[in-house]
């Protein structure tokens, strides 16, 4: 059975689109609700709350400084779960977290609030294949939808097996390196987009290193879509406030749609 | 848990998990890296000329056997006979010297050709660039600010062997964020880099791997004290941040009599006030909030300086066949000018835990044969401590 996230990204590919999924660290500052309302009336198809962590490791610069910034803000898990309870966003979301947050909470109990809070989907990027199982299980039980993460560095048979135990879609990293912008696209971005094609029917995204309209449309290409996450923090940072980020997804949502 | 000595110090299942510690959380894109190490490693590990190969480089180049040193002058003050198993004599001054040429040789033979490393005081990442120097590979070090500043002696030396020294400024800017940072430049660099980590930890199979390159210090131990008592010490004593010279020392006499006690600083107490979690890819005992977010330890010594535990060192406490203890950086520093006065050893500040806690429980070790890990000598500490003694008027 798939889950919102998956039929969401789905639908958009079947109406002949490219999905965008954004990612934005969750609990920043006061205008969280309304950016993640105004990022979804921007044309999001899935929107990626981060929680932070204290040691994010699959992160760079940018978004270890707005985690570091929730951080001392009194963002909590809890909080901003609460918080998205509260909204009605109109567009499936998921939750990135690290896997100690999980953990701490109880790997059951974390997916049964991901639930109530009205969360679809969830991402721990150092959660490898092999260490899954249990984060798996809680999460199927409560109806969330895991979502892996690909690697250039694996094999074909590693990603299929990746591929298989991914829910909502497979989430493709586009170059080796932590999140962040990049001056130009990795060729490795492409390359991974179409493996992951070859090997999967679930939704492909690339993710990791696409900072610009024009990159997300050439990662988007060989791909359903893909996940922008430094470039919009980076925005959320500055002092343009939720419509300078609206502004910003929509940009990538109008080259996608070109 | 009831563990019989034999169970002990046994390796980890497949999933690189002693007990319920261990495993493998790390981004996908290192997990084919961790498995190719693994691979690696097991081995090398079964190849005669691999282990010719460090055996060689340990005698010829680090200085092993490195000797077992009788402490007349401090066993008469304690009340008990205190030997040092003397790491602090090997080439780069510490321990750590074992582990590095292991990883630094198997690197080489996986064709890599970049050694990257995190280091709290700047011991691990002086061996490093040195076995860099060594083999004629490019080093990268991550170091903390705030131990750039109180480690500067090491920083020099790191530069001076060839190494690039890079400054971590996130988070506490100590050793977790040193860590943090080499495993954002392996994530980048993989293809051709050997993350060199320094201690127990990290994922499988780095705390197996590294434990077993420091096994050499604990079997000398173990057949120098037949040698010197005709027996095992009764007590084994180490210092621990991530716990590699503990699990060293430990691996020689976890089968013996000798109960194992790990020290901890009070402000770094992993096992002492952690509880477990996941962080730097394993799950272990772990300082941290109510929400999982991992605290920043606080140290005198920044090798310690850490909020985690070697993975195994949690099975032992759990498991109850070794004891973690703590001590607060006044008994540290005292413990650090006592040896130096009464036995002419200067030791660095973290075997000085160990040297503490045997200073403060002297009474119920009286009589006994206590065996510490000296794992690093003092050098590199004698400035902290210098200024420190003088804003205390001491000096």
């Amino acid at each position: 059975m798939s889950g919102a996230v998956e039929e969401a990204l789905r639908a958009r590919r079947e109406a002949g689109g490219k999905s965008l999924v954004i990612y934005m660290t969750g609990a920043l500052d006061d205008d969280f609700e309304t950016t993640v309302l105004a990022v979804a009336a921007a044309g999001a198809d899935v929107i990626e709350i981060g929680i932070p962590f204290s040691d994010p490791v699959m992160d760079g610069p940018v978004i270890q400084e707005a985690n570091e910034k929730a951080l001392k803000g009194g963002a909590t898990p809890a909080n901003i779960l609460s918080r998205l309870e509260r909204l009605d966003v109109g567009v499936p979301l998921a939750v990135m977290t690290y896997y100690n947050i999980a953990a701490h909470m109880g790997l059951e109990r974390f997916a049964q609030s991901l639930a109530k809070a009205g969360v679809s989907g969830c991402i721990l990027p150092d959660m490898p294949l092999e260490e899954t199982a249990d984060w798996a299980a809680a999460a199927d039980a409560a109806g969330v939808e895991t979502i892996l993460l690909a690697a250039p560095t694996g094999d074909d048979e590693r990603l299929t097996a990746v591929c298989e135990r991914s829910r909502g879609f497979i989430y493709g990293v586009g170059l080796l390196g932590v999140t962040g912008v990049r001056s130009e696209l990795a060729s490795s971005a492409t390359e991974i987009a179409r493996r992951l094609k070859n090997l999967t029917d679930l939704p492909v995204l690339i993710g990791v290193g696409i900072g610009t309209p024009e990159q997300a449309v050439e990662a988007a290409a060989a791909g359903d879509g893909v996940v922008v996450g430094t470039a919009v923090v980076e925005r959320m940072l500055s002092p343009e406030g939720p419509e300078g980020v609206a502004a910003l997804v929509k940009d990538f949502r109008e080259a996608l749609n070109a | 848990m009831e563990l019989n000595e034999n169970e002990a110090l046994k390796p980890p299942d497949a999933s690189g998990r002693f007990g319920d510690f261990g495993g493998r959380f790390v981004p996908e894109t290192l997990m084919p890296a961790c498995l190719e190490l693994e691979k690696a490693f097991n081995e090398a590990w079964a190849d005669p000329s691999f282990r010719k190969q460090l055996d060689d480089l340990l005698a010829d180049y680090a200085g092993r056997p490195s000797p077992l040193t009788d402490c007349p002058n401090l066993s008469e003050l304690l009340g008990c006979r205190i030997l040092l198993k003397r790491e602090d004599l090997n080439h780069t001054g510490s321990h750590k010297i074992n582990n590095v040429l292991g990883q630094a040789l198997l690197a080489q033979r996986m064709g890599k050709t970049r050694l990257v490393a995190e280091t709290g005081a700047g011991q691990h990442g002086v061996a490093t660039a040195t076995a860099a120097a060594l083999l004629g590979m490019e080093c990268c070090v991550y170091m903390g600010e705030v131990d750039v500043e109180r480690q500067k002696l090491n920083v020099f030396r790191m530069r001076l062997l060839g190494a690039e020294v890079r400054t971590a400024l996130s988070g506490s800017r100590t050793l977790k964020d040193a860590i943090n940072e080499a495993m954002r430049d392996w994530v980048a660099t993989v293809e051709d880099s050997h993350y060199c980590l320094g201690s127990v930890m990290g994922p499988h199979p780095y705390p197996w791997m590294v434990r077993t390159f420091h096994e050499v210090l604990g079997s000398e131990a173990r057949s120098q004290c037949q040698e010197r008592l005709g027996t095992t010490p009764d007590v084994v004593v180490a210092c621990v941040g991530g716990g590699s010279n503990a699990i060293g020392i430990f691996s020689g006499f976890a089968d013996s009599p000798a109960d194992l006690v790990g020290v901890e600083p009070a402000g770094g107490a992993a096992v002492g006030r952690g509880v477990p979690g996941v962080v730097h890819g394993s799950r272990s005992f772990l300082m941290q909030d109510e929400f999982g977010q991992v605290l920043e330890a606080e140290s005198i010594s920044a090798g310690l300086d850490y909020p985690g535990v070697g993975p195994e060192h949690s099975f032992l406490a759990a498991s109850g066949r070794a004891r973690y203890e703590s001590v607060t950086d006044t008994e540290v520093v005292e413990a650090f000018q006592l040896l130096s006065r009464l036995e002419g050893i200067i030791p660095a500040l973290e075997p000085a835990h160990a040297l503490a806690w045997v200073s403060r429980e002297r009474a119920s070790l009286a009589g006994k044969t206590v065996l510490i890990n000296l794992s690093g000598r003092g050098d590199k500490d004698v400035d902290q401590i210098l200024e420190l003694l003088e804003k205390e008027g001491r000096a």
